[in-house]
């Protein structure tokens, strides 16, 4: 069927903050279909409101507006634009829910707008928890004996007639949000009742636990003709139990036979067929490991993360072909990109095999809850490829930038056998290490599987890694023995530990003098059946050919990409690598990128020339220099995983382009900074470097408290922490020094003042600012964590003048070429610099969009030798733009059981969205409902906050107060407020009697919480913790900061009657 | 134990003996299903041809009932690594184990990737897998050269024939190395099915009286098969209902005077996408074939193609005109691959039952 003509103007829905569950993949997604639909000359209209993200640019489409994803803007944005199509299946579910919503009020029809790629009858098949079920059994598909509850009885009822474990998945939520395995009624009332409240529809199916059965998955496609094809299945390492999300997953699977992987296979098309789905799809099974007996878990009728995992691990491109489909092409029609001969319509084989590791953010959040259960707490992940399991797995695991390179990485070698058996019932992302520390000891391979039920096959392959450790470590490395620890890819540091007699170096250069070194695979789609086109290499160091091509004899540039999505670094690293790619490919480059996340546009195999998915760690990069050698590599843009390859990249005698890495280090080095600040006269807070506690004390004690404790060279504030007192000093230290450090610790005086951070670009003489940032929150929350406003609206002209000298000073002292971020402190009219970076950094995104200066593309072009004026900027300040953006930050704390959630110098938040308005208030309110802060509901709230705190919590309650809010408030703030003119009325602290703080939080009737935390950190029991756990694990929003406070009670004071919708695409400020 | 692979084009790949270690010659193919190993060594039309997998990891599952004929056939197995320890339920011992057991000579741990592009692009060539180093290549090369396929039909038929009882419609199955699964297929169905070896004569199998005759799969050049061609083209004849698969779909177009040409590379694996002529719908099937039905100048009055393959535009099935008889060069019986062609063996029964 060709192209349908009547398809001219598509509206592509994105899928907002990045949270837990939902991260890059929608926007490789999204980024990729809408390349595709203007391919087609079709008009794209794109809605996102996170700015972070690639798809939000002008270059991907026609008309972008950076908006909240919310029914009303949506409407508006419609009315104005008027597609004639909304495409809402790229977005993840975010996206695919409002499109049901605009559908489901009519507003669609109303205004002659329909839904293509997948229609809403089939999207409520697969989603309705009912209608799906009762889908399943019309064709004779089987799930698990399973009911729709709407409330607690009820699903205590149903429980007690299929008996317990049972498993429960609340209706429309990200990453199974709410959900979880009950083992007695206890936890089932707990589980249901929270999950009940965070379903949008006050739903939640109860279901037979099949845990410990084999999770498969299948990533399937259909074009509007019937044609379906499976792109690819996957098999979890970790057995059902665990979300699919944060579990260790296998592409293709590995321990199905073929009369098991095609029975599924089928079951797949029958199921999309019946659904009736054009595009893509993914569906879940539970497989008995003791029978053919197979159960539907669920079908995603939309763009996943698995299936963006799928079209890394295949080459196939899956939203660029729902794109097509969505548009009326039959699967015959659409050109395999890859071969550029075959079609889409054939399935993808692979010939090597790939490995998915989440990555969990426990290293943030120290008090979280690190059991793996349906809920999905990952914020990232890695994929590696290899041609055996072992080599992928020990791949992926040194991807993960998680002070860990192999599966000696936990130690558990202190346990006895006894507790190591015990342990082994945790399921945590350290369970892959016990089974090794197993595999050492000799536990019985069959035992182990009983206990984790992970497959024997799997653990077969992690016994065989730790056979090859015992080797290496006893006996003397023959060549033989290189070349079987390489082909399962030890790095050559560990081999040399484990040796313990030979170095690095020499271990390299015996891999040398043998011939052991990597070559390259191509990912093809086919395995090799066909010749492919594109330059999508894996590495191997089992000899063979290697296919990496010859060089198209153009200059080549290295950019090193960012690794795993993380907290603290995110998405938006990404878009940089992206555009300054594009930038040197403009510019005449032959462009290489390495990188190893599969959720990113970085990874798409058409964004640079060459693609090298791997590792990035010294021994993975130096070998893809030696392959490619190229003329220079840029590392400004990868963020801190890019940043620490530098000094690598110098000694393997490749060039930096940019700012040169000695003035990187003068910025990163506290001494030599002093020494920059001194030569620039520019001030900051008193301070010192430090490596022990007791230095660190002795420091504090000069400075006099409080102080900002915090590593050197991290990103995301990580470790950062401020300390009141000598016993937290103590307590910060010993968190920090848990993971080695190689760099010193700052120990600085902790200024609270108004925080203000720039961006800009520096050619060597010139300085371009495109913006000046004010952060909402004083200083001592992290700038990630911040609600951070453009154009700044309190610092005076006086100041700004300050900080735009104050730019260009250290831009030229550090001899900047390229980007700088620079954050400071206004204290008074006095301008202190906090800190330096002379990179991308996390808001470049957001103020090129909202300037319309796109400084990454800037920042490539001056390294390539242009100057800003040539380009048509003038130097300076650049003048303030006739909008006002706002970035919120979003945090995902209610996927995170136990995690800390008030703010502090340690970044939280996992994604930002952007309100962008004429007025201040406007795009105020427009960020805080990009953010999903959706008040009022009930008008009550309780108040909780600190000594220091309350003065000003009385102008916050006097607002609210005004705004109709009934406040109730623990005792001493309720006394407080009371004296202090404002009513509000005591409740009893948690530990207290009935009624408590506890009892109105679950009585679902409170709509915010502000609870300031104390002073000093502290334990998991006390109130204040407690409360706010509570509030998010409720859904009730929930603020630690005053500033916040004043300012969502702003928001709310100036709800305008009218949203404008901003098109970005249209601002060009040369 | 070191094993080799040498190549009539001069070509060594050096690896690690598996299975048998007795030296064979044969054509070297390669296959790119990831699953469904063990139906590929027992598929007769692998006889004389050493089968490398594509797919790196091989045995993960082990050995298990799913084998589709009596024994392995294939002259060889090329592979990259064999599993150590298979896990399946219903595994019953390991693949090197069977190899063994079953005589086949094989060799792992050589770079696959390397070996199916050389055949890709070079064509399929003959090799000869040994545990031998051969210093002077030339009068290997020589004897590798000089190997042919032949007429194997004849060595992987049934001896006897065999009875599958159904209460529906009978069916003579004319086993020119046929897969257990058409067989099964069409019992599955209902139909009584007898296996008849491929040297019965048209006038036998019309002695029976079936409802439909159905020509398997089987291996080599179908150009050799003369003498069954010339039974099958009695059986065109008849008014009876034919069904055939691959081989089959071969011998009854070479019967009618349609050519058949021998592929570059051959088309082996489940992946492969076919469209239906009439609706076209695309089916991803799975293949295991050399030679293919050249339809250049095809006749309409003799019959018009009711398959195509997308990927390369030949022949994927023919449908003749004015006759109850319908072949396809793909394998609609899965096993290994996808079932998505399940369907034709229903409208062979609907062609027996006068519905088409």
């Amino acid at each position: 069927m060709p192209r349908d003509k009547s398809i001219k103007k598509v509206m592509v829905i994105g899928s907002g903050p990045i949270v837990i569950g939902q991260a890059a993949e929608f926007d490789y997604a999204g980024t990729q279909a809408c390349r595709s639909l203007k391919e087609e000359g079709v008009e794209v209209c794109l809605v996102n409101s996170n700015p972070a993200t690639i798809m939000t640019d002008k270059d991907i489409a026609d008309e972008v507006y950076i908006e909240p994803l919310t029914l009303k803007s949506l409407e508006s944005i419609i009315k104005k634009e008027k597609p004639d199509s909304i495409l809402p299946t790229l977005g993840g579910q975010a996206g695919l829910n409002l499109g049901m919503e605009l559908e489901e009020s009519g507003f669609l029809k109303e205004q002659g707008v329909r839904l293509i790629g997948t229609t809403a009858q089939t999207i409520k098949k697969a989603e309705d928890r009912q209608e799906f079920k009762d889908t399943m059994e019309k064709i004779g598909e089987p799930v698990a004996a399973s009911e729709v509850v709407h409330d607690v009885e009820h699903g205590v009822r149903f429980t007690n007639t299929i008996g317990y474990p049972v498993v429960l998945r609340p209706a429309y939520t990200l990453g199974g949000s709410g959900g979880g395995i009950a083992h007695n009624e206890t936890e089932l009332r707990e589980i249901l009742e929270n999950g009940l409240r965070l379903s949008r529809v006050h739903e939640v199916l109860v279901e037979r636990c099949i845990a410990g059965w084999k999770e498969i998955e299948y990533e399937v496609m259909r074009d509007a003709a019937g044609n379906c094809i499976t792109v690819c299945n996957m098999e979890n390492i970790d057995p059902v139990g665990v979300h699919t999300g944060d579990s260790i997953v296998v592409a293709p699977s590995q321990t199905l036979s073929d009369k098991d992987y095609q029975m599924l296979r089928t079951s797949a098309l029958n199921i999309i067929t019946e659904l009736g789905i054009t595009g893509g799809c993914n569906v879940q099974y539970a497989l008995n490991p003791d029978s053919f007996e197979y159960c539907v878990i669920e079908v995603n009728p939309r763009v996943s993360r698995s299936s963006a995992l799928a079209s890394k691990a295949t080459g196939y491109p899956i939203a660029k072909v729902a794109a097509k489909i969505a548009l009326g092409y039959t699967l015959d029609e659409i050109k395999n990109a890859i071969t550029k001969k075959t079609y889409a319509s054939f399935e993808p084989m692979l010939d090597y095999c790939v490995v998915k590791i989440p990555r969990l953010p426990f290293d943030k959040f120290i008090t979280a809850k690190r059991t793996l259960t349906t809920q999905m707490k990952a914020t990232g992940e890695v994929m590696s490829i290899c041609d055996n399991f072992c080599g992928a797995l020990m791949k992926a695991i040194r991807s993960l930038e998680q002070h860990v390179d192999s599966l000696m990485s936990y130690d558990f070698t202190d346990r006895t056998d006894d507790e190591l058996w015990k342990e082994m019932e945790i399921v945590d992302d350290r369970r892959i290490y016990r089974i090794a520390e197993g595999c050492r000891r000799k536990f019985s391979q069959k035992k182990m599987h009983d206990v984790t039920k992970i497959d024997l096959w799997f653990i077969d392959r992690i016994s065989y890694i730790t056979e090859i450790e015992r080797r290496l470590k006893n006996e003397d490395l023959t060549p033989e023995l290189l070349r079987e620890a390489k082909r399962i890819e030890f790095p050559d540091y560990i081999i040399a530990n484990l040796n313990g007699k030979l170095s690095e170096d020499e271990v390299k250069q015996m891999r040398y003098d043998n011939g052991i070194v990597a070559s390259y695979r191509m990912v093809d789609t086919c395995a090799a059946e066909f010749k492919a086109e594109t330059p999508y290499y894996y590495s191997v160091y089992s000899g063979g050919e290697n296919e990496a091509e010859e060089t198209s004899g153009k200059k080549k540039v290295l950019v090193l990409g960012s690794g795993p999505i993380r907290i603290g670094q995110g998405i938006e690293f990404d878009y940089c690598s992206v555009h300054a790619t594009w930038a040197f490919e403009k510019e005449g480059f032959e462009t290489i990128i390495i990188n190893n996340n599969p959720e990113t546009v970085s990874t798409d195999f058409d964004i640079a020339d060459k693609l090298y998915f791997e590792p990035l760690t010294k021994e993975d990069v130096e070998n893809i220099v030696r392959q490619e050698k190229p003329d220079g590599a840029v590392v400004q843009f990868g963020g801190q995983t890019a940043i620490k390859l530098t000094q690598d990249l110098m000694e393997m005698g490749v060039t930096i382009y940019g700012t040169d890495a000695k003035d990187v280090d003068r910025a990163e080095d506290r001494e030599l900074f002093d020494e920059v600040l001194q030569k620039t006269g520019i001030p900051r807070a008193a301070g010192g470097t430090v490596f022990t506690a007791e230095e660190a004390k002795k420091v504090a004690n000069r400075l006099g408290y409080p102080v900002l404790v915090r590593p050197s060279y991290v990103l995301g504030g990580q470790g950062m922490q401020i300390a009141f007192n000598d016993e937290e000093i103590e307590q910060f230290m010993g968190i920090i020094n848990r993971i080695a450090q190689e760099h010193p610790i700052l120990v600085d005086k902790y200024l609270q003042g108004k925080e203000v951070e720039v961006d800009a670009v520096c050619d060597g003489t010139d300085i371009l600012i495109p913006g000046i940032m004010e952060h909402i929150e004083r200083t001592g929350i992290h700038s990630g964590d911040s609600i951070s406003v453009y154009p700044a609206p309190t610092i005076g002209d006086e100041v700004k003048k300050k900080i735009e000298d104050a730019t260009i000073k250290l831009a030229k002292e550090l001899h900047v070429i390229g980007l700088i971020n620079i954050q400071f402190i206004d204290m008074d009219g006095e301008v202190y610099v906090i800190e330096v970076n002379p990179r991308s950094s996390r808001t470049v995104p957001y103020i090129s969009k909202v300037t319309g200066i796109p400084i990454v593309d800037l920042a490539a072009k001056v390294m390539c030798g242009h100057t800003l004026r040539e380009m048509g900027y003038k130097p300076g300040l650049a003048p303030e733009a006739d909008y006002v953006a706002i970035k919120m930050p979003v945090f995902s704390f209610e996927k995170l059981r136990g995690a800390e959630i008030s703010l502090g110098p340690e970044m939280k938040s996992t994604g930002e969205c952007l309100g962008i308005a004429p007025t201040f208030n406007e795009a105020l309110y427009k960020a805080f409902a990009g953010a999903g802060v959706d008040l009022p509901k009930y008008k009550q709230m309780i108040m909780t906050v600190n000594d220091k705190d309350k003065p000003e919590a009385v102008g916050v309650a006097k607002r609210f107060k005004a705004l109709g809010y009934k406040i109730y408030a623990t005792r001493s703030t309720a006394k407080y407020l009371n004296e202090h003119g404002v009513e509000a009325l005591w409740v009893n602290k948690i530990n207290q009697e009935s009624p408590n703080v506890m009892d109105l939080i679950l009585g679902h009737k409170i709509d915010l919480v502000i609870d300031t935390p104390t002073e000093g950190h502290g334990d998991k029991t006390r109130d204040g913790f407690l409360i706010r756990r509570n509030a998010i694990e409720t859904g009730v929003y929930c603020i630690t900061a005053m500033d916040t406070a004043n300012a969502l009670a702003h928001a709310l004071e100036s709800e305008p009657d009218k949203v404008t919708p901003v098109d970005i695409a249209k601002i060009d400020r040369r | 134990m070191k094993a080799y692979l040498y190549l009539e084009d001069g070509t060594v790949y050096t690896g690690e003996s598996i299975g048998s270690t007795r030296e064979s010659i044969s054509e070297v193919v390669f296959n790119t299903s990831m699953t469904g190993y063990l139906e590929v060594l027992t598929d007769p039309s692998y006889a004389g041809q050493a089968v490398t997998m594509t797919y790196p990891l091989i045995g993960n599952y082990g050995v298990t009932d799913d084998a589709e004929s009596e024994r392995s056939y294939v002259g060889g197995y090329i592979v990259r690594e064999l599993a150590r320890v298979p896990s399946n339920f219903r595994c019953k011992g390991n693949l090197n184990d069977f190899l063994k057991e079953q005589d086949v000579p094989g060799i792992q741990g050589i770079d696959t990737r390397a070996l199916t592009k050389r055949l890709r692009d070079h064509g399929t060539m003959n090799g000869m897998i040994s545990t031998v180093k051969y210093d002077d290549l030339a009068p290997i090369i020589e004897k590798i050269k000089a190997y042919e396929v032949g007429d194997v039909v004849s060595q992987v038929t049934c001896k006897e024939p065999k009875h599958l009882p159904g209460k529906g419609k009978k069916v003579v199955l004319l086993d020119l190395g046929a897969k257990r699964h058409i067989a099964e297929s069409l019992n599955e169905r209902g139909c009584d099915v007898t296996i008849v070896p491929a040297s019965t004569t048209a006038d036998e199998i019309i002695a029976m009286n079936p409802d439909g005759i159905m020509l398997s799969n089987g291996p080599g050049d179908p150009k050799t098969c003369t003498g069954i061609i010339k039974e099958i083209k009695k059986l065109y004849e008849t008014d009876i209902p034919i069904f055939a698969i691959c081989l089959g779909h071969q011998l009854m177009a070479l019967a009618n005077g349609i050519d058949t040409k021998k592929l570059k590379y051959g088309h082996r694996g489940g992946n492969h996408p076919v469209k239906d002529a009439l609706t076209g719908r695309v089916y991803i099937s799975s293949q295991n074939h050399g030679y293919v039905v050249d339809t250049e100048g095809l006749d309409p009055k003799i019959a018009k193609p009711s398959f195509t393959n997308v990927n390369d535009g030949t022949n994927e099935g023919l449908m003749y005109t004015g006759k109850n008889i319908y072949t396809v060069q793909f394998h609609p019986e899965a096993c290994p691959g996808p079932q998505d062609s399940a369907f034709l063996f229903d409208r062979f029964i609907d062609m027996m039952e006068g519905g088409l």
